[in-house]
């Protein structure tokens, strides 16, 4: 795969169709639109190093109530916008003087974006079973542009994790991660996290966790 | 402008400049890119005897909550003199010039943001001259072109910035502080690299011939300087690539 490094205004392609994520067009050309790594594929895309999260439709999230109003808890979930989430996408039927009885402000919550309009008004739901309150486990902070790597073509690196290390793994898209298992499991997954968003631009990255992993157990043992 | 005696003392001997320099020449330059750890893009740049820090936090929310647009995010530019940065201390806080500084300087930096991407929000650009030696606001800007494509803003292109000057019926490349002083004239511009400009500013008097000669000078210096800056965060990548690495420029 082609990679290289790109400045904001790098001529990329002549061929307008080319066009990915992080370009735009300009008289036919593509152009980057940021600093980071550019991907030659069919698409051009360029990979930003850093940058703040924009929540988007679909995203799983990692939040902190940080108020209650009369309907809606509003959420940090790591990004210049809010979320907040509805006392109607709790899972089940409460009163709005109760919210606080089930979320409060400090909780933590694995929630999904429902929507999100032009103005920037995000919308999240618990209605999933794989959503809620954290009761158990750590959660961990990396640039949610480091996000796709954790995760891996098709969920490889991940679901590689998952078994590796015995534990419970919940991504969130805007950068925190949730794990829960046995205490050294926790440790180990943790340190192996903060690996990849140290390695996240380097390539065979899977590959050189799996051999990270394996000296770790073995240390271990 | 300056009396006239003033203006006698000799800015070339040579043919060159009280430095050293030829006439289209530009100070030494060195930037860095992501020298704080709390800003979410910073870069540091030595023009020649000017040190500028600059600092990009956001997009994040806005506050003062009336300031927020609702289609796009504000940006906030503040060009700050250091009260050790001169000679004669200057008394510290902002003042008519460098409000006026922070307003153009904004005004340069604004056209090649997308806005567009984070409505409602506010990216935040603090400019700290630390030293100062004629063209602070052109160093201030492209550390500024730095700091924000570091911290990950989308943008159409990076903007450079330099300055053109008149001493001695001649027209030179990035004056240093005696020739600002006591020139003739002084043009800083600053750019795209396709060449649009976003910045011009005269101080003195140029003839027309004597201006398109300037702007082209000063736009050719805003191209080097173009180059450095795109070598600076070349730079920072390979060296966040290199692991081992990362606690000289800690970035997140």
């Amino acid at each position: 795969m082609d990679r290289k490094v790109v400045v904001p205004g790098d001529l990329l392609s002549e061929e307008a169709k080319r066009s990915g994520e992080g370009t735009y067009i300009r008289n036919g050309s593509v152009y980057s639109l940021l600093y980071g790594l550019a991907n030659f594929r069919d698409k051009i895309n360029v990979i930003p190093l850093a940058g703040k999260y924009v929540p988007g439709p679909g995203d799983n999230v990692i939040g902190v109530v940080k108020d209650i109003t009369f309907s809606n808890w509003i959420v940090d979930i790591n990004s210049p916008y809010d979320g907040l989430l509805h006392i109607s996408e709790f899972p089940k039927r409460i009163e709005s003087a109760d919210m606080s009885k089930y979320l409060h402000i400090g909780s933590s919550i694995m929630a999904r974006v429902k929507d999100v309009d032009p103005t920037m008004k995000v919308e999240l739901t618990l209605n999933d079973r794989k959503l809620g309150l954290i009761r158990v486990g750590r959660v961990v902070d990396i640039s949610h542009t480091r996000v796709p790597r954790l995760i891996g073509k098709g969920g490889s690196m991940i679901s590689m994790l998952k078994k590796e290390l015995n534990c419970s793994i919940f991504v969130g898209q805007n950068g925190r991660i949730w794990v829960h298992g046995g205490a050294k499991d926790t440790d180990l997954a943790l340190k192996t996290i903060t690996l990849i968003e140290k390695e996240a631009h380097t390539s065979g990255l899977t590959d050189r966790v799996v051999a990270y992993l394996k000296r770790e157990k073995g240390a271990r043992s | 402008m300056i009396a006239m005696d003033e203006t006698d003392i000799s800015f070339f001997k040579d043919g060159l400049r009280l430095d050293g320099r030829k006439a289209d020449e530009l100070r030494p330059v060195k930037i860095e890119v992501g020298v704080l750890a709390r800003a979410d893009g910073s870069c540091y740049i030595e023009m020649g005897g000017n040190k500028v820090i600059a600092a990009v936090y956001g997009p994040r929310e806005v506050h003062p909550r009336h300031l927020q647009e609702v289609t796009r995010a504000i940006v906030r530019y503040r060009y700050n003199m250091a009260s050790f940065s001169v000679e004669e201390r200057k008394r510290p806080g902002p003042d008519r010039r460098s409000y006026e500084l922070s307003k153009v300087s904004r005004e340069a930096l604004e056209p090649v943001i997308l806005t567009n991407f984070f409505p409602r929000s506010v990216i935040d650009v603090f400019v700290e001259v630390l030293q100062a030696d004629a063209g602070t606001r052109t160093a201030g800007i492209n550390a500024a072109a730095v700091a924000l494509a570091d911290a990950g803003i989308p943008m159409k292109s990076m903007i450079s910035s330099c300055a053109a000057g008149k001493v001695a019926d001649t027209i030179v490349l990035d004056p240093m502080k005696e020739e600002d002083n006591f020139g003739q004239a002084d043009l800083p511009i600053a750019m795209t690299p396709s060449g649009e400009i976003t910045l011009m500013q005269m101080d003195g008097g140029l003839t027309p011939d004597e201006f398109r000669q300037a702007v082209e000078l000063a736009m050719k210096g805003a191209r080097d300087i173009y180059e450095l800056q795109k070598q600076a965060l070349v730079k920072k990548y390979n060296q966040m690539a290199e692991p081992g690495k990362m606690e000289v420029h800690a970035c997140d």
